[in-house]
């Protein structure tokens, strides 16, 4: 076996939809496969926020875009002797693919390492993979690749409507989905094509079912299925938008081994070296089957695959990759048994997407053949009911699983069915309410009635439970059934103690669990331990269910385990950041001698690689489950301050069962979040804030804005991530928005603060021991106040604050720390304006930022955080270490142009899905590289310019004199154009799309591709009206043309890329920082 | 909440595990072992390697997908692999009071109750099946509430091939075509087919499927039918359930073929790899607790290829004890047990695992071709 000395590993840059964490579990399962080779390894990645990027993980990590042009350069610089394209997702696929046809891999000699680069062609284009099953009698679905419209509008008629458009080389179904006409056909090729130059028209089979395997090959030929899955929601719905359940339920042993036979066909006459998942259309009435498409490539299906089984698939495919045979390697659960296998489950796995749809104005909520999803949980049971339930509470959108929810208005409940949305599972339940019959939903939905008849059974147990109005009166039989089921105490008190709800909720939950434990039903604890326990397994993979009498694990009560509460799955607000805290808080614990035990259920995730703790329950964060876990670990103590906001949320109810939470105390939690207490003490320390107030009626708001003036902030109270904020201007949007605000939240009221424009916003994120503060990071956002700290892009070090306001920024978050006795991390968000700081809000836990400054200080924050929470001593890192001279800049990603129809403008609410981290020598190098990371790319033709209010031209007047200077071509519209002219740049006006008739018109132009780059600034930020700015965001947006929409990032990146060449930037990595 | 009876499975150490009956409504006793294959409870019921095994399945949740029709002839089911139910009784985690598959004629429920088979779900099977792996197989039964208690049966003690072997032979000429009664002479095939002799030992009738879908004749005879007169280009030696010991006749035809100036090709699946390594002097042992899976790795000695197969055995070939101008052909990689032997020069061959699968994994149905190559 030849031996490679240096391999580069290419990641998926920043989170988006379709691309996500998976990517960071299966790249860091590679590095940890080619370390124990003693193989040197580089990793390209962007995103700082991942567990891949950390100490320890790649020898050299280079923060640069995953693009044939850095990824050259950086294989100049490292000259490695082979490169893995397969475990960063599409991004890695596409850009390796590239630098295959440029030839710079053969000048450079670099090996493409595991599948060969050809059999990945064969499986991206279209035309080349049918070619290819064609060869061995494969059935794939009659489709024609076309690059027109009008080719696409002849294929699509012969076929007979419906047809189903796809893009080639476009990850997670961008671009696709279904039209019934011309019209629909028109409008959908066009946008695909301009993300891929070939498109795809296939007749659909919508109905059928939707099979995948996920299958591995070693280069002797031997080939193994990990695990297939099957998903309840019929073809025509995207997998990533699907419920998806492993193993099948519905397929027969026939079905189940011929389309397993087929797989293993298929990838070995394609030619696959390590993993790859084939997805199938399957007749739900015969044997007849359609080969949707093949990735050859560890993807998102192949991480739930491994969390659902057990089976490491990527370390198991980069072993490969190295040229080992699946002979050679061991099962890592059993230690004994070979890796060349079939896990076996005893357990069902149920995959939930996770939508964040709610968050975007004038979004589409239909989900469809492309993808919408954020993020998806996994659930464990042993029945499909327990499964299914406990995943609908992990989606974390306020559900209590299939029934005991609040009632939701369904206009039309027929057309919710045939045409469903994001809410499509919570329909079929309100259906069931209204008496449909599983037939009848079958006909409608033509789910599996199997699933149907399961979710009916959910439906009589809560029918049953609600005959009762007491909890002694309930049969012990029907109570271990409910619980069996899935339902959690929360759903049996509001079925049975229906007086008490929805006030005294959590009493009747707890009731219940009274009551139930008095009963002896209590949960077990099971392994997953790949072999349905034929073999002895030392697994510490655990779940827990209802459904059995027995637990795998013998519990001692040493109290020493130290229980970290993971993120949930990942949200706009919450992603793979609160991940790589989790971890390191585990690492930590664990190197200090204690048992590190994680409760987490994404398996997106590498906190929930049983790998990374010494007990991994893939399990529900509620407070009922962690209960359950907390009675069984006794544990010496909970950290609750590294998985973001719901583990947060749990501090109060968790104190109040005596649970020893480490660090920060829950009563200063409760002073952090609730509103009054937090606002009462910072008035006690004499420190500012915005004003605001909480109010109930119009009166008292027109009231308090009467003092204040507008603009305001407005937001219903208790809410994450700024959901349901807004920004007034005046009063008509005041009173438009306040009557939505109303409606999401009757009981609360609703708090007004003064707004301040123009104002810099200014994170500190730090670390306390006993309210000392012992390591922080100050850092700043490019955009003033009002875009939220998710969407910001922020600088650290600070490149432009006054040392004045730093000075004071230190003083205030060492009171406040000293107030609230922080032990452990937290965030505070200032406003600063002339040097006046306002604190905005405090988090006693650790922020979004902190993978980002712990990574460019090289401080670990959560290691010392973790260090604190345990009750061990900790150094304050000496002061030079905070004196930097690089910069570092994180930038956002968005992923608009999944969301059809959402305005892409930034406000208050959050919108993006990841983040990238890039280094400079300067702020333009950083802030130039950390934009094309998000993929933004320089413009060399022309730029359009709209820049909003006469404030907001001004400040956009300089970058538009260097953009001028560049040699760019300017276009702009009316006032945009006039205030250029007139201040001596050289501008040529477009128009309107609301005056079709004058031209040239903005929007042809963009369809026209004679504009490679979008400013477009909104006047304000309440982005809900249908305005001509808002057409050409989203065409900017849909025809994949860089777009930025606010004016001081805007300007810093315009400053960046005519301030130096794309050569200038410096190829380093970040242990050469 | 179904109205169910509650049941009862008593191991013979005393051990005890509560569920509810879904199926026949009546208690029973066998060995109780453990499958962890994920589908093919159809099949695994009708094979005759579970005569008087109470079956538990690992997959927590049963019946899923119905039963598929009982069509074909009783010698040679369409979708069984026996004439009817072999297992005693069928324990699982869950059970799917519906079930939904366009094949499927009727539930597992209506089955087992029309077979007089119990089935019972609601237990604990994964704690049940550690206890079988840790303690090994053991005897056990049911009692349904309101059924009689029942004694331990140890099917072990018994000649099980001789109670699930067909009574006369029969002749398969193709592929749909009725089995004729053997009279004793057997005409030339035409168009120059091969005839193989198929010893059943408790066939599974995929194996006379894989067979007769090569394009061979086949003979099926009774496990202790002295094949010597019948003029045939081939010997199959086919699966069977229980302890090898009891097939004294079957082993003594077998090692009489072996033994013929110039032997005609010789392959056996399962208790057939069992049989022929007895007629070739080898010994069998019981294993702890058997390999009852879809998932079993497989390697072929002396070369890089690896396979997953479908298994269904108690014994095993204790390789030590094969005799010269032997060796094994099969190792199971995770315990290191064999896994089909071989004749070093002569053309005889067998595997413990099952190629003809159904249920479970098809990859190794090439061995069906291998031996026809040889005929």
């Amino acid at each position: 076996m030849k031996k490679y000395q240096k391999v580069l590993l290419l990641g998926s840059g920043a989170l988006k939809i379709g691309e996500a964490g998976e990517f960071d579990y299966s790249g860091a399962q590679a590095l940890k496969a080619l370390r124990e080779e003693g193989t040197t390894t580089i990793l390209v990645n962007p995103n700082i926020a991942t567990v891949q990027t950390s100490e320890g993980m790649a020898d050299q990590t280079y923060f640069l875009p995953v693009t044939p042009f850095f990824v050259e350069r950086v294989i100049e610089k490292e000259r490695p002797d082979g490169i893995l394209l397969a475990f960063g997702g599409q991004t890695a696929l596409n850009c390796g693919v590239e630098l295959y046809r440029s030839g710079v891999l053969e000048r450079y000699g670099v090996e493409v390492l595991g599948t060969p680069v050809q059999a990945i062609m064969d499986t991206e284009d279209r035309e080349l993979f049918v070619e290819k099953l064609n060869q061995i009698d494969v059935k794939t679905i009659n489709s024609e690749a076309v690059d027109s419209v009008e080719e696409a509008l002849r294929v699509a008629r012969s076929l007979g409507y419906p047809v189903i458009v796809r893009a080639a080389y476009a990850l997670g179904g961008l671009g696709s989905g279904f039209c019934d006409n011309d019209a629909e056909l028109e409008t959908l090729v066009e946008k695909a094509l301009s993300f891929s130059p070939q498109v795809l028209v296939e007749k659909s089979l919508k109905g059928w079912k939707e099979v995948e395997y996920e299958v591995v090959r070693d280069r002797f030929d031997n080939c193994i299925t990990v695990c297939n899955m099957e998903n309840f929601d019929p073809l025509g719905i995207h997998t990533g938008e699907s419920i998806v359940v492993a193993p099948s339920q519905t397929l027969s042993n026939d079905d189940y081994h011929y389309l397993r036979s087929l797989a293993i066909k298929i990838i070995r006459h394609i030619g696959i070296v390590g993993e790859c998942n084939v997805q199938y259309a399957y007749d739900p009435e015969s044997m007849d089957y359609r080969v949707i498409e093949v990735n050859a490539r560890l993807s998102r299906s192949s991480a739930l695959a491994s969390k659902a089984t057990g089976y490491p698939l990527a370390f198991v495919a980069a072993k490969l990759a190295l040229g080992y045979g699946l002979f050679d390697l061991r099962n890592n659960v059993t230690q004994s048994t070979s890796a060349f296998f079939e896990p076996a489950l005893d357990y069902v796995v149920v995959k939930i997407p996770r939508w964040d749809l709610g968050k975007f104005h004038g979004v589409d909520r239909h989900i469809g053949s492309s993808m919408k999803s954020v993020g998806e949980v996994m659930a464990i049971g042993r029945t499909f009911e327990e499964a299914i339930q406990k995943g609908l509470r992990m989606i974390g959108q306020g559900m209590h699983g299939f029934t005991g929810n609040r009632d939701m208005k369904i206009p039309d409940i027929e057309s919710a069915l045939t045409s469903p949305t994001d809410r499509r599972i919570f329909v079929i339940a309100k259906a069931f309410a209204e008496g449909y019959t599983v037939d009848r939903l079958h006909e409608l939905t033509k789910i599996d009635r199997w699933f149907l008849y399961k979710l009916r059974n959910l439906m009589d147990t809560s029918g049953e439970l609600e005959a009762y109005n007491s909890l002694d009166a309930v049969p012990k039989e029907l109570m271990r059934i409910a619980k069996q089921q899935g339902f959690s105490d929360f759903q049996i008190g509001r079925a049975v103690l229906k007086d008490m709800f929805p006030e005294h909720a959590e009493e009747a939950s707890l009731a219940v669990r009274r009551h139930r434990i008095g009963l002896g039903i209590k949960p077990v604890v099971k392994q997953i331990d790949t072999l349905a326990a034929e073999y002895p397994a030392a697994t510490n993979y655990l779940y827990l269910t209802y459904n059995g009498s027995v637990d795998d694990v013998a519990y001692t009560g040493d109290h020493r385990s130290v229980v970290v509460l993971g993120s949930g799955a990942y949200r706009i607000g919450s992603s793979v950041e609160f991940d790589w805290c989790s971890v390191n808080a585990l690492m930590t614990a664990r190197k200090e001698g204690w048992r590190s035990v994680m409760i987490n259920y994404n398996p997106e995730t590498v906190s929930t690689d049983y790998d990374i703790c010494d007990r991994l329950y893939f399990d529900e964060l509620t407070f009922e489950r962690v209960m359950d876990i907390l009675e069984l670990e006794n544990p010496h103590g909970v950290i609750l301050s590294v998985g973001g906001q719901i583990p947060n949320n749990l501090a109060t109810r968790l104190d109040a069962q005596n649970v020893n939470i480490l660090g920060t105390g829950a009563t200063s939690v409760d002073r952090a979040e609730d509103r009054h207490k937090f606002s009462a003490m910072l008035d006690s320390l004499g420190i500012d804030q915005p004003r605001w107030r909480e109010l109930t009626s119009f009166e008292d708001i027109d009231g308090f804005v009467a003092e204040v003036g507008f603009p305001v902030l407005v937001r219903p109270s208790y809410v994450l991530s700024g959901a349901a904020m807004n920004v007034c201007f005046n009063s008509d949007e005041l009173r438009r928005f306040l009557k939505l605000a109303a409606n999401v939240s009757k009981k609360h009221p609703v708090v007004v603060s003064e707004f301040i424009q123009g104002a810099k916003e200014i994170e500190m994120d730090a670390v306390a021991q006993n309210g000392e503060i012992k390591a922080y990071a100050i850092s700043e956002h490019v955009e003033f106040a009002g875009v939220h700290s998710g969407d910001a892009t922020i600088q650290f070090p600070p490149q432009k604050l006054y040392v004045e306001t730093m000075r004071r920024i230190k003083k205030v978050s060492a009171k406040i720390a000293e107030a609230l006795n922080i032990s452990g991390p937290f965030n505070i968000q200032f406003l600063a304006k002339n040097n006046d700081i306002k604190v905005i809000e405090c988090n006693l836990r650790a922020s979004r930022s902190f993978p980002f400054v712990s990574k460019v200080l090289k401080i670990n924050f959560i290691d010392l955080a973790t260090r604190v929470m345990l009750g061990l001593p900790v150094e304050k890192p000496a002061k030079s270490a905070f004196d930097l001279d690089y910069v570092g800049v994180k930038a956002s990603q968005f992923s608009f142009s999944r969301l059809g129809g959402a305005d892409p403008v930034l406000g208050v609410d959050m919108a993006s899905t990841g983040e990238v981290g890039c280094l400079g020598d300067d702020t333009d190098a950083a802030i130039l590289t950390a934009l094309l990371a998000v993929g933004l790319r320089v413009p060399r033709k022309a730029v359009l310019l709209s820049t909003g209010s006469p404030k907001q031209k001004a400040d956009m007047l300089d970058a538009a004199h260097l953009l001028h200077k560049a040699g760019l071509k300017i276009y702009a519209t009316g006032g945009t154009c006039q205030f250029l002219n007139e201040n001596g740049i050289p501008a040529v006006r477009v128009y309107w799309p609301s005056t079709p008739d004058s031209h040239p018109q903005a929007l042809d132009m963009l369809h026209n591709r004679e504009i490679d780059f979008v400013v477009n600034i909104p006047r304000n930020f309440t982005g809900t009206e249908l305005s001509n700015g808002r057409k050409i965001r989203r065409a900017a947006i849909d025809l994949n043309i860089p777009l930025l929409t606010n004016s001081r990032l805007a300007s810093a990146f315009i400053r960046a890329f005519t301030a130096m060449p794309l050569e200038d930037i410096e190829i380093k990595s970040w242990q050469e920082y | 909440m179904q109205a169910t009876k509650s049941a009862v499975l008593i191991l013979e150490d005393g051990t005890e595990f509560r569920g509810r009956s879904f199926g026949y409504d009546g208690s029973t006793a066998g060995e109780v072992v453990f499958n962890t294959a994920m589908t093919g409870y159809p099949e695994s019921l009708t094979d005759p390697s579970y005569e008087g095994q109470i079956l538990v399945t690992t997959f927590p949740q049963l019946g899923n997908y119905g039963v598929p029709p009982s069509g074909g002839d009783d010698s040679l089911k369409d979708y069984y692999e026996g004439s009817r139910i072999h297992c005693r009784a069928i324990i699982a985690q869950d059970y799917a009071f519906h079930h939904s598959h366009w094949l499927a004629e009727r539930s597992l429920a209506d089955w087992l109750k029309e077979e007089k088979i119990p089935g019972i779900y609601d237990i604990d099977t994964r704690a049940l099946t550690k206890h079988l792996r840790t303690h090994g197989s053991m005897l056990g039964k049911i009692i349904v509430e309101g059924c009689d208690d029942v004694e331990f049966y140890d099917p072990n003690a018994e000649n099980l091939i001789a109670l699930t072997s067909c009574a006369e032979p029969v002749v398969y000429d193709a592929p749909g075509a009725d089995p004729k009664p053997f009279t004793g002479t057997l005409e030339a095939a035409p168009d120059g087919k091969k005839t193989v002799v198929l010893v059943d030992c408790g066939i599974k009738h995929n194996i006379i499927r894989c067979l007769l879908a090569r394009g061979v004749r086949v003979v099926r005879v009774p496990w202790n039918y002295d094949f010597s007169g019948i003029p045939a280009d081939g010997l199959f030696i086919s699966n069977g359930p229980g302890n090898p010991d009891f097939a004294t006749a079957t082993v003594e035809n077998i090692r009489k073929a072996m033994n013929a100036d110039s032997p005609k090709p010789i392959c056996g699946i399962c208790m057939g790899n069992q049989l022929l390594a007895k007629a070739a002097g080898a010994s069998t042992f019981k294993l702890k607790y058997g390999h009852r899976s879809h998932n079993q790795p497989v390697r072929r000695l002396g070369s890089e290829k690896c396979f997953v197969t479908s298994q269904n055995h108690g014994f095993a070939v204790d390789s030590e004890t094969l005799p010269e101008g032997w060796e094994p052909l099969f190792v199971n990689m995770n315990d290191g047990t064999n896994e089909g032997i071989r004749h070093k020069s002569l053309p005889f061959f067998s595997a413990q695992f099952h190629p003809e699968a159904s249920s479970g994994p098809r990859d190794t149905e090439f061995l069906f071709d291998e031996f026809i190559a040889l005929l």
